[in-house]
């Protein structure tokens, strides 16, 4: 990467002028604040006893047999402090805003895990806290609603567009404009303009910093597949990041297919996008031959975004991580698999990785391994996984 | 000698100030929009700014927004758009913009998108999700074909100011108060104080922009630079009147020209 935020031809800061200098603003603090030792030590206190880090290797002994491959793991992500990876990026982000006497937070939200991170460290942190949410998602994940209500943040519903990530991403955009002075906005994906895509991924980099030294320590070697679920790809990049030099580890991203990457219902950026520049940053998009942002759908709030990061762009055209397209149905059956043969019921996103797994581990030896990375929990995900099955279980 | 600059050499020749108006292209259609351009420009409008209609404007307020989705929904393309603008170009020498987001250039082909412009008569574009940090996106190509790149500051800009108003073409687009486009009842911003930092360092003529809607906030506003841009205000009427705007649009924009 250079100077100027690029993965390769990816990235950039392509914002309108009134946030150009809080995007420098905030560059200088990550750059001043990143190696800073009391820095590190607050936040990985944080990481420790308050995010509940290192999340668990977990050998998943039954899966691994009954399909008869690969030796697989799970990244317990959904065991992290408010149920998914979220946490990680957005500790550090508040250390950042404090630091820079921010007292008003702003974030976007999709499936809401990170809406209610970031009410969680604002609560704990007494900062005044916005989440923008498509009204779409509101309806969704209305649990997720609920609690960051709870937490004392302010939930404004984005009706504007499709009502999803992407209208959010843009209203929160639009607020952090008019009240720049002020203002942090606290991104939730290795997505934006820089510094936010390698910020980002230095706050979840800890994920494979964590199964690098957990595999070594039950395996005495590295893995040989990495799978992550990936929307703007934050959790993904984290697990991926530590093992790009490795060129023996695989590394599999997870899409999001809808009801299909060739119908029109899909949100598979890289199966179907072309290059763009969209919320900050030169990518891969879904969009039309006139570069109208297309509209996305995907069964899971957190994946129906139709650009994604800069790095993944990168890691894709390159051919260093390999990226599958998971249909809505794959996604519920994995959903469904994984709690009943491991009980574990993962997030709808994180079940997208489990399916791409299912797929991938087969066809691999017994003396390879497997690490899937399982961002969130699925709680939140159980009434619409009901809907899909065809039960009605929030009017009974 | 570019539109935009023979018309601001003209404008200061007669100690007269500018007005630029904003409409978005095929809202309510393009047939109306080729007749409200020819109409403001009756009216006094010095300048033209076309918006090209884009799925996500993060600029924008609610009343752009609004407009650029009617338009898109009409099927409006770019195109179009240059269809029109070749037919507006047979009736008016008048400089004419387009104000538009990055990716709708990128993704059209950023040399055929100016070498386009410069045949259909466009004379500048405004792309406010393009800073000048990034201007290498479009500068050479823009400059290749004679149009303007239009730069913005505003006053979160602070000392920002100083190098994009010393590296501006054609005019320099101020914007009024931190935000996005849309009308505004009062300013919070210190032009004194951001103003007098524009002229030291300007290398073009300076207008204003966002929230200007009323012939009094623009008699205020154009007392500090060379020229106000009105957008949402003009918007607002289009989107009320529908295809009957064009001569209400025409009264508004004189009663704007005179107060300038």
């Amino acid at each position: 990467m250079n100077k100027t935020g690029r993965f390769g031809d990816f990235g950039g800061q392509y914002v309108p002028e009134t946030v150009m200098n809080a995007v420098s603003e905030l560059e200088d603090a990550y750059n001043r604040y990143k190696d800073d030792p009391d820095f590190i030590r607050e936040l990985n206190e944080l990481y420790h006893n308050y995010a509940n880090r290192p999340s668990l290797l977990y050998f998943a002994e039954k899966m691994t047999n009954d399909l008869g491959g690969a030796k697989i793991y799970i990244k317990r992500e959904d065991l992290n402090h408010t149920g998914s990876h979220k946490i990680n990026n957005v500790l550090g982000q508040i250390l950042l805003a404090k630091r820079m006497g921010k007292k008003r937070i702003i974030a976007e939200t999709g499936a809401g895990q990170h809406g209610v991170a970031t009410a969680t460290v604002c609560a704990l942190f007494g900062l005044e806290c916005c989440v923008y949410m498509g009204i779409e998602d509101t309806k969704r994940q209305s649990l997720n609603v609920y609690r960051m209500e709870l937490l004392g943040a302010k939930v404004v519903p984005v009706d504007s567009g499709t009502g999803t990530l992407k209208d959010a991403i843009n209203e929160a955009m639009r607020d952090w404009c008019t009240n720049i002075e002020t203002t942090f906005y606290c991104i939730g994906s290795v997505m934006g303009p820089h510094p936010y895509p390698q910020m980002v991924r230095d706050f979840q980099k800890v994920i494979s910093a964590e199964i690098r030294t957990q595999i070594m320590e039950k395996e005495g070697r590295l893995p040989d597949c990495v799978v992550a679920c990936v929307g703007g790809g934050s959790n993904a990049m984290g697990a991926f990041y530590n093992f790009i030099p490795d060129e023996s580890v695989r590394l599999v991203g997870a899409e999001a297919a809808g009801r299909g990457a060739d119908t029109p219902m899909n949100a598979a950026t890289l199966t179907n996008g072309s290059t763009g520049i969209f919320h900050g940053m030169k990518s891969i998009f879904l969009q039309d031959n006139y570069g109208q942002i297309a509209p996305v759908y995907s069964i899971s709030a957190g994946l129906d975004y139709p650009g994604i990061g800069p790095e993944h762009a990168n890691l894709w055209k390159t051919g260093r991580a390999d990226y599958m397209a998971v249909t809505d149905e794959e996604a519920v059956c994995a959903f469904e698999y994984l709690s009943r043969v491991e009980g574990i019921i993962p997030a709808i996103e994180s079940a997208h990785a489990v399916a791409a797994a299912l797929k991938i581990a087969p066809a691999m030896s017994r003396d390879q391994i497997m690490v899937i990375n399982l961002s969130g929990r699925g709680d939140k995900d159980v009434y619409s996984i009901a809907r899909y099955r065809g039960h009605d279980i929030e009017n009974s | 000698m570019n539109r935009i600059d023979k018309c601001f050499a003209e404008l200061s020749a007669n100690g007269r100030k500018a007005l630029i108006t904003f409409i978005t292209a095929g809202d309510p259609d393009l047939e109306t929009t080729e007749k409200t351009v020819l109409e403001m420009f009756d009216s006094g409008a010095d300048i033209i700014e076309l918006g090209v209609p884009f799925s996500d404007p993060i600029a924008e307020g609610v009343t752009i927004q609004k407009s650029s989705l009617r338009s898109l929904k009409n099927g409006t393309t770019l195109d179009h758009i240059f269809t029109t603008v070749e037919n507006i170009r047979k009736k008016t020498d008048k400089p004419l913009l387009l104000m538009m987001y990055l990716n709708t250039i990128f993704v059209y082909g950023t040399d055929k998108f100016f070498s386009i412009c410069k045949d259909k008569g466009i004379d500048g574009v405004i792309v406010p999700d393009m800073p000048y940090e990034e201007r290498d996106e479009l500068l050479p190509y823009a400059t290749k074909y004679g149009i303007h790149t239009i730069n913005l500051v505003s006053p979160a800009s602070h000392e920002r100011i100083r190098k994009i108003a010393a590296d501006s073409k054609g005019f320099l687009y101020c914007v009024s108060s931190n935000g996005v486009t849309g009308v505004r009842s009062n300013f919070d911003t210190d032009f004194n104080e951001f103003f007098s930092l524009i002229k030291e360092n300007a290398s073009c003529p300076c207008c204003v922009g966002f929230g200007i809607s009323s012939p009094e906030q623009a008699k205020q506003m154009s007392s500090y630079c060379d020229g106000v841009i009105v957008g949402s205000a003009i918007v607002k009427i289009m989107e009320s009147e529908g295809a009957g705007c064009v001569k209400h649009v025409g009264e508004f924009t004189k009663s704007i020209a005179d107060a300038i």
